[in-house]
């Protein structure tokens, strides 16, 4: 569960910086401020819907983060047999690299308020995506191929477990840049348009960093359990 | 979502960006069922976590009629015993108090206490329901399947969970539980998002943090910690939903059964209850945190006092529910971890005991030489300080490793967890009811048939779970269909037993005195009016009562005060509103 807390850990150092900001010193009850003295205007706050994805985030990478901590655990046993791994992978990374790229290049066009931009970008992030998602699963078709399936073993099981809470994960955010795609159709104002665009692009650039923890930890597993034994040797 | 002209990610002043497109209702179908009013989403979910309560209950019934006579009922056999059990459990943690504390007075109290229109995104929420009732009916479908439901415990602990010995473990029960579970997890993520957001972006002019009611810390706090603590058990579902339909191995080792060697190989049942109590232990601080905060703004409302220690109480519910989730493996001293293991999270789960212990002399203090109305809802509330203290104690037996492990598997540990987070939190929920129901419905709830139910409940709930302590201490085991005549368990045991169990039915049979009172006062109760209990928070404030759609009146209330001046020197009433101005000349 060490990775687990890691990630809890950062949560929870974030979650107190907000909360050391919010003044949990003060004295309510001395005193009654007026309330236009409380907020000053124009103090920035972020859209409801991006605070909203961001703990979203959270909650999807603390259940990532579970997976990988019950991956680590089981791979500390004795008779753990690790896979092989395909080396579509890392064709697969890179497509997924361009697919977050795109959906950047999408939210700067939509801040010059550039519709041709915003739209090149989404075509371009949502295709590449579906290339990643074909891609994983023509890896998953090589190794059932060569006899790996779920059912063998261990490793195999969180190999195709991991991957696919990750693409549906992935399919999860198409659904959402597809609903971004009818409002650039319908003509929906740039700003409005730009948010939607701006929530995929984190979404998507959150995947990406996911993908490529996930990928270290499957493809490099070995050299994590030694890392991983040297950090709790003390405690043992 | 707002759709203000300001173009996002810009600086929006603050007073300008409260008002919100509300959504509004054009039909009765998309007024009482399709509803994205967060009030009435409330109360869906309140109506139908107390429906599937009231399959538990009579769950509790059963078990409690085979342990008391056992042999007596003949279609009590020990299957029938174990999906009992299991059923009970699961339905009374995550169906019914979590989904009443989160689902039912989260959306009900946040919106109108935090001066909001509604939550944040509505659309969302109403989801978050229909998807919690799907969960209810592939729950509730169980019973009806094959085999009937699971039998493995509520701890579902593998790998007896999916094996043919388990009731339900090779047919229908165990995978419909899992699903079930995952299906309310999702749904319990897309309305527990809205909670946090709307405590996070909607609260009205004025309303800081440390002016919040406590109600909504505890909710809020919660909220946060069942949006962190739902995802290992979620994993954990799915992870044994494939070990039991694909013939994966995460948490099945090989074993042979009845001669025959499984198709299993190489899992590990230990990761399973890691998974299980990383979600399993803040649960119980996910119910008792919105317990935790109601009790304190009953308990300031019916003694007419400022809660003692605001600060402190809030304090309090952040470090509980930060603490709680670094205590889990308390649950695992007997599963052969490391003795340095139990070490730490011995340390850590005593270490809950101050920030608890700080809310429990705060509660005391506050009502120390206050005008305490005992009312229904104070009388709750003090059933609730009493109960807690109750479990709290036997709580402090059970987090030390040498007293545990000869402890674990009795009686001891089924009437310490009924009394700590059973008891305690049905308390303030009751409490709750007896004090919002006048805002809900406009009407009281009647006050003797209250006072009746309260009593039977508070002396009831003692009487079946102080005995029952003892008799763990005798040793007799938990989960037994039948303890049979062991030489260390003496015929004493057998009576009082049978004594538990015919209190369990009178107290069952109170709760229904309880929904007679919600239905009968539905029309017949004494009118309430806007402020029936003289409370200073945002929802008594509201211009109709039932607040009408959208809450407040044209003009969103601005918030001047904390939420607790009660009994002010100097002051024309004994409270204060909070969204009532300073008078002139008053000092700060």
């Amino acid at each position: 569960m060490i990775v687990t807390l890691a990630v809890f850990a950062g949560l929870a150092a974030v979650a107190a910086w907000w909360l050391v900001q919010q003044g949990l010193a003060e004295k309510p009850w001395l005193g009654t401020q007026p309330a236009a003295e409380l907020v000053a205007p124009g103090t920035p706050r972020l859209p409801t819907a991006k605070i909203g994805l961001g703990i979203f985030l959270a909650v999807a990478g603390l259940l990532l983060s579970l997976i990988v901590s019950s991956y680590v655990m089981r791979m500390e046993m004795a008779d753990w047999r690790p896979l092989p791994r395909p080396a579509l992978l890392w064709a697969n990374t890179g497509v997924l690299v361009l697919s977050s790229l795109a959906l950047h290049w999408a939210v700067r066009a939509a801040r010059r308020g550039d519709r041709a931009g915003v739209q090149d970008g989404m075509v371009m992030g949502g295709l590449t995506a579906l290339l990643f998602l074909a891609g994983q699963f023509l890896a998953w078709r090589q190794l059932s191929a060569a006899g790996y399936r779920p059912a063998t073993g261990p490793a195999d099981a969180f190999f195709y477990l991991i991957t696919a809470v990750h693409g549906l994960h992935l399919l999860g955010g198409l659904v959402a840049l597809g609903r971004a795609g009818v409002k650039l159709a319908r003509g929906a104002p740039m700003h409005v348009l730009r948010l939607s665009v701006e929530l995929c692009a984190t979404y998507w650039h959150f995947l990406l960093l996911a993908w490529l923890c996930l990928f270290a930890v499957l493809a490099y597993a070995p050299s994590v359990t030694a890392f991983l034994a040297l950090c709790i040797a003390p405690f043992r | 979502m707002g759709e203000a002209v300001h173009p996002a990610n810009t600086a929006i002043p603050h007073d300008h960006a409260e008002e919100v497109e509300l959504y509004h209702p054009h039909s009765w179908w998309t007024r009482y069922v399709f509803s994205q009013d967060a009030k009435v989403i409330g109360v869906q979910y309140s109506l139908t976590a107390i429906g599937i309560g009231l399959v538990a209950l009579v769950l509790s019934w059963l078990m409690r009629l085979q342990l008391g006579f056992p042999g007596t009922f003949d279609f009590i056999d020990p299957p029938a015993y174990y999906q009992f059990i299991t059923m009970h459990g699961m339905i009374m943690v995550v169906y019914l108090l979590t989904a009443l504390f989160l689902g039912g007075f989260g959306n009900y109290l946040i919106p109108l206490m935090l001066g909001a229109r509604d939550m944040v995104f509505p659309y969302v929420n109403m989801l978050s329901y229909w998807v919690y009732v799907l969960a209810v009916l592939v729950l509730v479908a169980s019973f009806f399947a094959p085999g009937g439901p699971t039998g493995a415990g509520w701890t579902l602990y593998p790998p007896q969970a999916i094996l043919s010995g388990t009731p339900g473990g090779q047919d229908w029960g165990i995978i419909l539980m899992l699903l079930s579970l995952a299906l309310f997890i999702i749904g319990f993520t897309m309305g527990g998002l809205n909670y946090v957001v709307t405590v996070l972006q909607a609260r009205t002019r004025g309303m800081t943090l440390m002016r919040m009611p406590l109600t909504i810390w505890g909710i809020f706090t919660a909220t946060v910690m069942a949006l962190l603590a739902f995802p290992a058990l979620f994993v954990g579902a799915v992870m044994m939903l494939l070990d039991r339909l694909l013939g994966t191995s995460f948490f099945m080792p090989s074993l042979v059964e009845m001669g025959q060697q499984l198709k299993y190989g190489g899992g590990s049942p230990i990761l399973f209850q890691h998974l299980f109590w990383f979600f399993g232990h803040p649960e119980v601080y996910i119910v008792a945190l919105p317990a935790f905060g109601i009790v304190s703004d009953l308990i300031a409302t019916h003694a007419r006092r400022n809660i003692f220690g605001y600060r402190m109480m809030v304090w309090a519910i952040v470090a509980i529910g930060a603490l709680s989730f670094v205590v889990w493996a308390h649950h695992m001293y007997v599963s052969g971890m490391n003795p340095y293991f139990g070490f730490f999270f011995a340390t850590t789960t005593l270490i809950i005991a101050i920030p608890t212990a700080i809310k429990v002399y705060n509660w005391l203090l506050t009502l120390w030489r206050g005008d305490i109305h005992l009312n229904v809802p104070m009388l709750f509330a003090l059933g609730f300080i009493v109960t807690f203290v109750n479990g709290g104690l036997t709580g402090l037996f059970l987090g030390n490793v040498v007293v545990d492990v000869p402890l674990s598997d009795t009686m001891f540990v089924v009437a310490h967890f009924h009394m700590v987070m059973g008891v305690a939190p049905i308390m303030v929920i009751y409490g709750g009811i007896y004090h919002w129901y006048p805002k809900i419905t406009g009407r009281m709830l009647d006050e003797t048939m209250g006072k009746i139910h309260f009593w039977v409940t508070f002396l009831g709930a003692y009487l079946i779970f102080f005995p029952m302590h003892y008799l763990g201490l005798l040793g007799v085991p938990r989960r037994y269909h039948d303890i049979g005549q062991a030489a260390f368990v003496p015929d004493s045991a057998h009576t009082l037993n049978a004594f538990i169990s015919v209190v369990a039915l009178v107290v069952g049979a109170a709760q229904m005195l309880f929904l007679f009172n919600l239905a009968w006062s539905l029309r017949r109760g004494r009118q309430a009016g806007p402020n029936p209990w003289g409370a200073t928070t945002l929802e008594w404030q509201t211009p109709e009562t039932p607040p009408g759609h959208g809450n407040f009146g044209p003009e969103l209330p601005v918030v001047h005060r904390w939420a607790y001046d009660y009994s002010v020197p100097g002051a024309a009433r004994d409270f204060i509103p909070q969204n009532e101005p300073d008078p002139a000349g008053r000092a700060a």
